[in-house]
């Protein structure tokens, strides 16, 4: 720091240094919160009665999670449970195989630019529909059922770890790509050796956090007929059976939080 | 490394023949589970449909095309509650998150045995479910509505935005803490002007990064009854209004690639 501003500040008390250093801005961008705010909350209908009315249904919610209803209705969460099981580990599969191929057509540095930039468009048709959408629109082609949340999953997989896998591909070091390319490999044995060593580690990650992001996705698929433990969720909250519905609720956190530590367990083998 | 002599010629193989057994083994086994799950989404399939789908794709095709464009008048407001869905969402995830993420992250929770646990609960829990299975029990609780909409993205996202906060807790340099308590800070002071300052950009990418996602979640709760454009979305698939459903699914692809727009500059400029 110079010796001028030094001296400017000595005798002046410090003062945090603001977020974003622009006064005019920060003040636009506070007022145009602050107005948005008070817009937003005039237009939400709040029926505070209702509101009240509910409390006590939540905390009936509340402490079915302390008694679950596991067996009353265990034939149906089952059949939906291993449903859901089915669709993510075929979407999951499928979905990983197509999407290494478009991975790898989506990294600038591997593939030629026309093949570039299909696989792009690919990835972001896949990434910009939701899959309860994809799913809808499949379920209206396809007819309900498990089909249907497959193709959605799978779908859904491919934008999601090409686009990641391509990123990868991108940032990796190209010393040794080349080393490969220079002993005189073919493409095929470009990727395989001089490619894939380096972006596999990543790979297996992101699979396996898709395969538990896919599991997540495959319970609420069943809201539009696609399959899955979705709809017996929503027979079970349309009955207000909340001890069933705190049952499934529990299974998918437990079956989420198995995935999760599995796959940090293999990840941190990969790494 | 395994090296083979054959005919006094040393021959270098990438695994030896025990690992290789493991790995073939590995890969029937998974090819079998496949297969059986494939088996179980293809006896639940009625291949009738599947085989008549590209007629009635492009029967929906001709229906839905050209979207109704006089349509859009009515829009308006689902979008503005849409909007206002995401944005109190996150605004109330962030406050909820904040307190949850101090408790998690390891240097800075007050017990490790008792209260961190209980943080990664909330965090694990209220993240593995996803945000339409919380707006179907909200809106079995306190009924249809924006505001169920609202409360259902906030809980949704608060195991989200606490996890990548925590985390960035737990990455902060220690150095500057250790300064603020050597002037003699309270825990108070150690975390406004230590801890705080370190993980505000942070902060504010998560919260955008969410905001991004739950603008996307927003635009389908509605098919649940939770407010917002999904309500017109599944009012106009009941009635097989093609035309319409073709236009909100065009204005919901605008609102997502805005959002992710508007996310990735804000990101840029804080980063």
């Amino acid at each position: 720091m110079s010796d001028v501003t030094l001296d400017n500040m000595v005798g002046h008390r410090w003062r945090k240094p603001a977020f974003i250093k622009n006064v005019a801005l920060r003040w636009t961008l506070i007022l145009g919160f602050v107005a948005y705010l008070i817009a937003a909350f005039m237009t939400i209908e709040v029926d505070w009665g209702r509101v009240y009315e509910g409390l006590d249904r939540g905390w009936a919610f509340v402490l079915a999670f302390t008694s679950p209803d596991f067996t009353s209705r265990w034939s149906d969460i089952w059949s939906g449970l291993l449903e859901s099981i089915v669709m993510t580990v075929a979407a999951s599969v499928v979905g990983i195989i197509i999407s290494i191929p478009i991975g790898l057509g989506a990294a600038r540095n591997v593939a030629p630019l026309p093949v570039y930039v299909i696989c792009r468009g690919i990835v972001a048709i896949s990434r910009a529909l939701q899959e309860i959408i994809v799913a809808i629109l499949l379920v209206a082609i396809f007819g309900f059922g498990p089909l249907a949340g497959f193709l959605t999953l799978s779908f859904a997989t491919i934008g999601f770890l090409s686009k990641l896998l391509a990123e990868d591909i991108e940032a990796m070091d190209r010393v040794q790509a080349e080393a490969i390319r220079a002993s005189g490999a073919r493409w095929v044995q470009w990727i395989n050796y001089g490619v894939q060593p380096q972006v596999m580690p990543r790979l297996v990650g992101l699979s396996m956090y898709r395969i538990d992001i896919n599991f997540r996705e495959s319970a609420i698929l069943g809201l539009v007929g696609a399959g899955g433990i979705g709809a017996t969720l929503n027979t079970a909250f349309d009955r207000y059976e909340y001890d069933t519905a705190a049952a499934i609720l529990l299974i998918i956190i437990g079956i989420v939080m198995a995935l999760e530590y599995l796959s940090g367990i293999i990840r941190a083998r990969v790494q | 490394m395994p090296v083979f002599e054959r005919d006094d010629t040393q021959i270098w193989r990438r695994r030896t023949t025990r690992e290789n057994m493991i790995r073939w083994f590995g890969w029937l086994a998974g090819l079998v589970v496949f297969a059986w799950c494939w088996q179980i989404i293809s006896a639940s399939t009625t291949w009738f449909f599947v085989w008549d789908a590209p007629r009635i794709a492009n029967d929906i095709w001709t229906r839905a095309t050209p979207p109704r464009w006089e349509y859009i008048t009515q829009l308006g407001r689902p979008i503005w509650d849409t909007l206002n869905i995401a944005t109190l969402g996150t605004i109330i995830a962030l406050f909820l998150a904040v307190p949850v993420a101090f408790l998690a992250a390891q240097n800075t929770t007050p017990s490790k045995l008792l209260i961190r646990p209980l943080a990664l609960l909330i965090i694990v829990s209220t993240r593995s479910i996803n945000s339409l299975i919380w707006a179907l029990l909200l809106i079995a609780i306190i009924g249809p509505g924006v505001f169920a909409g609202v409360i259902a993205i906030a809980i949704r996202s608060v195991g989200f935005c606490a996890k990548l906060l925590y985390e960035a807790i737990e990455e902060i340099d220690h150095s500057q803490v250790e300064a603020i308590t050597a002037t003699g800070g309270s825990r108070w002071q150690v975390m406004a002007y230590g801890i705080v300052p370190q993980i505000l950009p942070a902060f504010a990418g998560i919260a955008v990064f969410r905001w991004d996602i739950n603008i996307r979640e927003s635009t389908v709760l509605g098919l649940v009854g939770a407010g917002g454009i999904g309500l017109q979305l599944s009012a106009s698939l009941n009635v097989l209004a093609w035309p319409q459903v073709s236009l909100i699914l065009i204005v919901i692809l605008v609102a997502v690639i805005i959002s992710e727009w508007v996310s990735a500059k804000v990101r840029g400029a804080i980063i």
